[in-house]
């Protein structure tokens, strides 16, 4: 029995020796950026990620948030962290609208022609914005909406991932709501949002969060479509963070690092925060 | 299914039309844009084009260029899709058993899903960097001198572990709540007709878990072969050269920077027959998997 017992320890310590290990390799990288945030620039590119913590902080947060390069002059970190929050919002935003309107008609009303538009919704799943990349651009080009926050977000929009996550969860509520509000008197607007917006609090949260994310996260877009600074995402403006490592003589680590720290602190908060809403929401895509 | 649905002729109209405007000017014209211009030959100062067949499409297949992109694709995209797949199972069965800190474990191996692509990349560089990067500094130490960026091995190296790195926690998410969703009663009965702990799992949790990895395993090489641009445009800080990339970088590269619409259009077309037979193996196989669910 106490062999037993103790076999079981060992293997316990095993278990947490391995999540150890993966949280560290999960964590320890951003650490490093983050450590080097703390020290001048000249010690980062002699020595790199160190122990030491310095004094830097609050200058370096300063030259991220409040200095431009390039011509204009206007892309401070202020205005891509701006342009990240206009993209990450309305895109989620958009996406939520255009989806739930979309499948409260596909499941809730008969109509003709019901099983055209749904393949003609569905066949956009099969397709990532990446392959049609080009064309996009193209069209939006000819539309005169390049360097436009529209030209960024709603191509963006143009696939029904959110349409087919509504449409499988307005299918799991139960049909004898729907009787029971008719019984009443309840027409489909009324329906709509007394009783659907309601019940779907949780999944519009958990979707307005992973959309969010996603939103935010967007490079390959935002990099072709805005060429103008001023228009600069946080995401799209690390381009031009590597690039400051790169031509200067003394590459300013300090500030580049702060932008991409800058960077991915919004979204992992959220995700942190509403950890339960959006693994629900996540998993829940899954069916 | 049966819905006892509202009737009305203009209400769902009007419901469904911001989302196929949407699609039709942003999904719809732009695919069927690039299946056109992938049978022309634009001129590059854009006078006009001309029909050309499939002559895009045999260029592409007898560029050597074009071949070792798709390899690296093919490769990059088995190591990625593997190694993630692997490390976040081997995660979340362990976040699963364990008692204490469950939650905390399942917070700190979750988060980096929400660091964008790009600024992964950007890590990356700094763990790689030539003079004082720790991991180049840790390869020195058995000897291997990594060159990131020069040598093309050490490059792909590079792409390989960032891109695992920022998939890892994804995979975590769903395997975990898979394993979650597993009956306890399933698992008491493991538990008194096999002592093993390998053995249940294999025997017990891993064909239970196949459902969750079918799905991540499609997830994940669409990932592998779109979602890492940020990643391997950052670490390749956007100069190419003779360094490894995707073939979707290599649409961009060719298209945007080359200004070969045509080509680049029927390179578009190659990776969208590639996805529809991805996903329609992945169809096929969702209706079978019913069976033994």
């Amino acid at each position: 029995m106490t062999t037993h017992k103790r076999r079981l320890r060992l293997s316990t310590v095993v278990d947490h020796a391995i999540l150890i290990a993966g949280s560290l390799l999960m964590i320890v990288p951003v650490l490093m950026l983050v450590q080097m945030t703390s020290m001048p620039d000249l010690i980062n590119m002699k020595t790199g990620p160190s122990l030491s913590i310095g004094d830097q902080w609050v200058p370096n947060f300063e030259k991220a948030m409040f200095q431009a390069d390039g011509f204009s002059g206007i892309n401070t970190g202020t205005r891509m962290l701006m342009n990240s929050f206009i993209l990450g919002i309305g895109f989620a935003f958009g996406k939520i609208f255009v989806g739930m309107l979309a499948a409260y008609a596909i499941v809730y009303f008969r109509m003709r022609y019901a099983s055209l538009a749904f393949w003609i919704i569905f066949t956009t799943l099969l397709l990532p914005l990446e392959v049609r990349i080009l064309p996009s651009y193209e069209v939006v080009q000819r539309l005169g909406m390049l360097n436009t926050y529209q030209g960024l977000i709603i191509p963006l929009i143009a696939s029904a991932t959110a349409t087919f996550f509504f449409r499988q969860y307005f299918r799991s509520i139960p049909e004898e709501l729907v009787e029971a509000a008719r019984i009443d008197g309840a027409g489909p607007v009324r329906f709509f949002f007394d009783i659907l917006i309601p019940l779907s609090r949780t999944m519009i949260a958990a979707m307005f969060i992973i959309m969010f994310v996603y939103g935010w996260n967007q490079y390959l877009w935002p990099t072709m479509v805005t060429t103008e600074e001023g228009m600069f995402t946080l995401v799209r403006g690390i381009k031009q963070i590597t690039q400051m490592l790169e031509g200067n003589q003394i590459p300013e680590y300090g500030r580049a690092n702060m932008l991409a720290l800058i960077a991915i602190l919004p979204p992992v908060m959220i995700v942190i925060f509403f950890q339960s809403w959006f693994v629900k929401g996540l998993t829940e895509s899954d069916k | 299914m049966k819905r006892a649905g509202f009737t009305s002729a203009w209400l769902p109209a009007m419901l469904l039309l911001p989302q196929l405007a949407v699609i039709a000017i942003f999904f719809y014209w732009p695919a069927a844009h690039a299946l056109r211009s992938s049978f022309y030959l634009q001129d590059p100062f854009g006078f006009g084009e001309t029909f050309v067949g499939l002559s895009n499409f045999t260029s592409l297949l007898t560029s050597a260029a074009y071949s070792r992109a798709a390899w690296f694709t093919v490769f990059f995209t088995l190591i990625v899709t593997f190694g993630s797949l692997s490390i976040a199972l081997l995660l979340a069965v362990k976040a699963d058993k364990v008692i204490r800190g469950a939650k905390t474990y399942r917070t700190l191996l979750m988060w980096v899903y929400a660091v964008a692509p790009p600024v992964a990349g950007v890590i990356g560089l700094i763990m790689f960097n030539q003079s004082w990067g720790p991991l180049k500094e840790f390869f020195a130490l058995f000897g291997w001198d990594f060159k990131l960026g020069v040598n093309y091995f050490d490059t792909a190296f590079a792409m390989i572990a960032v891109s695992i790195w920022k998939q890892v926690p994804v995979n975590f998410i769903f395997f975990l709540s898979g394993l979650q969703s597993i009956p306890k009663s399933v698992r008491e009965a493991a538990l008194i007709d096999n002592r093993s702990a390998t053995g249940r799992f294999w025997d017990i949790t891993f064909p239970l878990l196949a459902p969750t990895g079918f799905f991540l395993l499609i997830t994940n090489i669409t990932y592998a072969m779109f979602d890492t641009f940020g990643v391997i445009d950052t670490v390749l800080k956007g100069q190419p050269g003779n360094n490894p990339m995707t073939l979707v970088y290599k649409v961009y590269v060719d298209g945007f920077r080359g200004n070969d619409l045509g080509g680049s259009s029927a390179q578009s077309v190659v990776l969208m027959v590639l996805v529809l037979a991805l996903t329609v193996f992945q169809f096929r196989m969702i209706e079978r998997r019913i069976h033994y669910t």
